[in-house]
């Protein structure tokens, strides 16, 4: 891996101590992201996709029941070898996160404008009227009305959309190179959740900001994101360019989640095809593939070998999955990979 | 939206539940009321779904809770075949109410912690009394869990906790089937629920329904997945019906400009401006709806008589109501 990236996680894995064992909810996962590029974490709850967020943030790190191992770097620092000090000097400039809940992320003892001139001056060091003033451009810049009366305003008179607006707009408030969305439109209605994806994926691109969108809902990160990463029990199981995952997944998983979701053009009364049982206990996770016991092309040495993530595609467009029997591509004859060749090729 | 009227209403055949100008206020001090439902009108046919949608605010929940009579609605009539249901005295609701069950949003809290599987699902036979011995009861309940897809031998002992969240949901229907209901009213039955488990639930629901011969009452905020399920939806803003459609024809027929923004509003959808410019104004506060249309102060289309005159739903296509004075297309 050459310095060009801006965030390396290399083989991560993100382990909690519980009463009933040891919990692996990352389980050695990597990713790389360029400045500017949009990345979707896609999988349901108890896939270790928050987790994942939380870990390159810095937010989780080693503690007495936590165990984070592999590294992330980020603009050239190691997240967890550094101080928490030195990490903090992180957040705001380089790496910022949007969550799930605007209801729970902001003070409800303070003004709105008080969350955003705060990291202004804290981070920037700029004085108080200069920060109220790139506050009031930063309200405006995420779709906020009247700005400058919102700033004298507390949390709770704000709607949902609103607040979820003013997280933004603190994310963004230092210029982060990297931001981090957690969910960041499952707490709003459904009217709000699209103004919200469109506004971040527009700000993505005039700020050349990356982005890592994450999310349990597949129609969110179609279109708004670049590549996208499908997790399932802690690992990956595909990763590619956005639209070949939703138009031609290679990994079983992948495929099922998408024939899962009721479409709009099917006629009414459409069955759907769902996926049988339930996602894995993470403190006793199957041996072997992990979606194995759900999978409809499960063979025998699924249940045993885990796969490793092999790479279909090519070195322009990187399409790697972790399955021992990859779907084909529609239209296209399945190639000649022999599975077991597949599993030793690692990447 | 706004509108009122009956235009909907089907007089030939005979349904199994109606609601008759349903309001549902609640009392928010200093003579301040929140009008929650006003007016609603509805209609159930045997073997009928018929979906609700709506953003939260809308007034979806409270309209399928006043159907049940949790509480009592303010003003209406609901009844549930030719009984009336509204004004019964506790004792004959709660025995007419037997015959229409809910399915509540979130499975983990709709069920007691500290019972097991057995009792939860028999609970409805030990309230009204079972005719038979105890041996044919187990039956019924084995029955009736395998019914739902629940392994009767695996979850018998098993409490909540130990069950996942579909698998909860699982039996809150198991619960409600055991009351022979003739209406279930499913509120957000899925929104709770993972992605992949979501579709196990649909495809329950609908099976259930045939087996069972069932009418339904859907309730949900997600387009797709009340168009999935329903035969009729019924799009709610505000306490006020917008329009009745065919769930077949929504994608392509729907008029009133409140189910083009909701049906814009999928991620992924085209059609982005109506989206943006409509939903950007946020929903009106319940405590003093506007006058006329309730949707005008969101709608693109809102012009003064919108302002003026409450649209009637009326018929557009045939099965098609709108309340709009200006519909689209």
């Amino acid at each position: 891996m050459t310095s060009d990236y801006l965030l390396e996680v290399d083989d991560v894995r993100t382990e909690f101590a519980t009463s009933r064992g040891l919990v692996r909810a990352v389980d050695g996962v990597s990713l790389t992201l360029r400045p500017g590029e949009t990345l979707g974490i896609v999988g349901e709850s108890g896939s270790g996709k928050s987790v994942l967020g939380r870990t390159i943030m810095g937010l989780i790190t080693n503690g007495p029941s936590t165990t984070v191992s592999g590294t992330v770097r980020l603009a050239g620092q190691d997240v967890h070898a550094i101080s928490a000090s030195q990490r903090r000097k992180l957040w705001g400039p380089k790496v910022a996160m949007v969550f799930q809940d605007p209801m729970t992320s902001l003070n409800p003892v303070k003004k709105v404008g008080v969350h955003i001139t705060e990291a202004l001056r804290l981070h920037l060091g700029v004085g108080k009227a200069e920060a109220r003033e790139r506050a009031v451009d930063l309200l405006k810049k995420v779709g906020i009305p009247e700005p400058a009366r919102r700033m004298n305003q507390y949390p709770h008179e704000l709607s949902g959309g609103m607040r979820q607006r003013v997280v933004i707009a603190m994310a963004l408030s230092c210029d982060p190179e990297l931001l981090i969305a957690d969910e960041p439109t499952t707490a709003l209605d459904v009217t709000v959740q699209k103004q919200i994806l469109d506004l971040l994926a527009s700000l993505s691109t005039t700020l050349n900001m990356a982005t890592i969108l994450i999310s349990h809902d597949l129609g969110a990160v179609e279109g708004r994101t670049d590549r996208v990463q499908v997790m399932y029990a802690g690992r990956v199981v595909e990763t590619a360019r956005t639209q070949t995952v939703f138009n031609a997944p290679s990994h079983p998983y992948a495929e099922a989640l998408l024939a899962s979701i009721p479409r709009l053009n099917d006629p009414p009364h459409t069955i759907l095809r769902a996926i049988d049982g339930t996602p894995p206990d993470m403190a006793n996770p199957p041996s072997g593939c992990r979606f194995a016991p759900r999978c409809v092309y499960a063979a025998d040495n699924c249940r045993t070998d885990p796969p490793v993530l092999a790479d279909l595609g090519t070195a322009l467009e990187p399409h790697r999955v972790a399955c021992h029997y990859p779907l084909p591509a529609p239209g296209v004859t399945p190639p000649d990979l022999d599975p077991a060749g597949l599993v030793k090729e690692k990447n | 939206m706004a509108g009122s009227g009956t235009a909907h209403m089907r007089s030939t055949d005979s349904p199994v539940l109606t609601v008759d100008d349903l309001v549902v206020e609640f009392p928010v001090g200093r003579k301040q009321k929140v009008h929650a439902v006003s007016g609603l009108n509805l209609d159930l046919l045997p073997g009928e779904t018929l979906g609700i949608l709506g953003e939260s605010g809308c007034g979806k929940s409270t309209a399928g809770r006043a159907v049940m009579q949790l509480p009592s609605p303010t003003s209406g009539r609901v009844h549930l075949g030719e009984r009336e249901l509204t004004g019964l005295k506790t004792r004959d609701l709660r025995k007419a109410r037997a015959r229409m069950q809910m399915i509540m949003q979130d499975p983990t809290s709709s069920l007691n912690p500290r019972r097991k599987v057995k009792d939860l699902v028999a609970e409805g036979l030990a309230i009204w009394g079972f005719d038979g011995t105890a041996e044919e009861k187990e039956a019924r309940i084995r029955e009736t869990l395998t019914a739902v897809g629940l392994d009767p031998t695996v979850v018998w002992d098993r409490r909540p906790h130990e069950l996942s969240g579909g698998q909860c949901q699982r039996v809150c229907i198991a619960r409600a089937l055991m009351m022979n209901p003739k209406v279930l009213i499913c509120d957000e039955p899925v929104s709770a629920l993972d992605v992949s488990v979501q579709a196990q639930i649909l495809n329950l629901l609908e099976r259930t329904k045939e087996q069972y011969d069932l009418s339904m009452i859907f309730i949900a905020h997600d387009v797709s997945v009340v168009k999935n399920i329903s035969d009729r939806v019924m799009v709610l803003y505000l306490g006020k019906t917008c329009e009745v459609i065919p769930s077949g024809d929504m994608e392509t027929r729907a008029a009133h400009p409140y189910t083009r923004m909701l049906l814009a509003s999928i991620p992924g959808a085209g059609d982005r401006e109506v989206a943006s410019s409509a939903a950007a104004v946020e929903l009106p506060s319940p405590l003093n709806p506007p006058s006329g249309c309730r949707f005008r102060t969101r709608c693109p289309l809102a012009t003064e008589r919108c302002a003026a005159e409450e649209p009637e739903l009326r018929e557009l296509h045939p099965g098609q109501f709108v309340a709009c004075h200006h519909p689209v297309g």
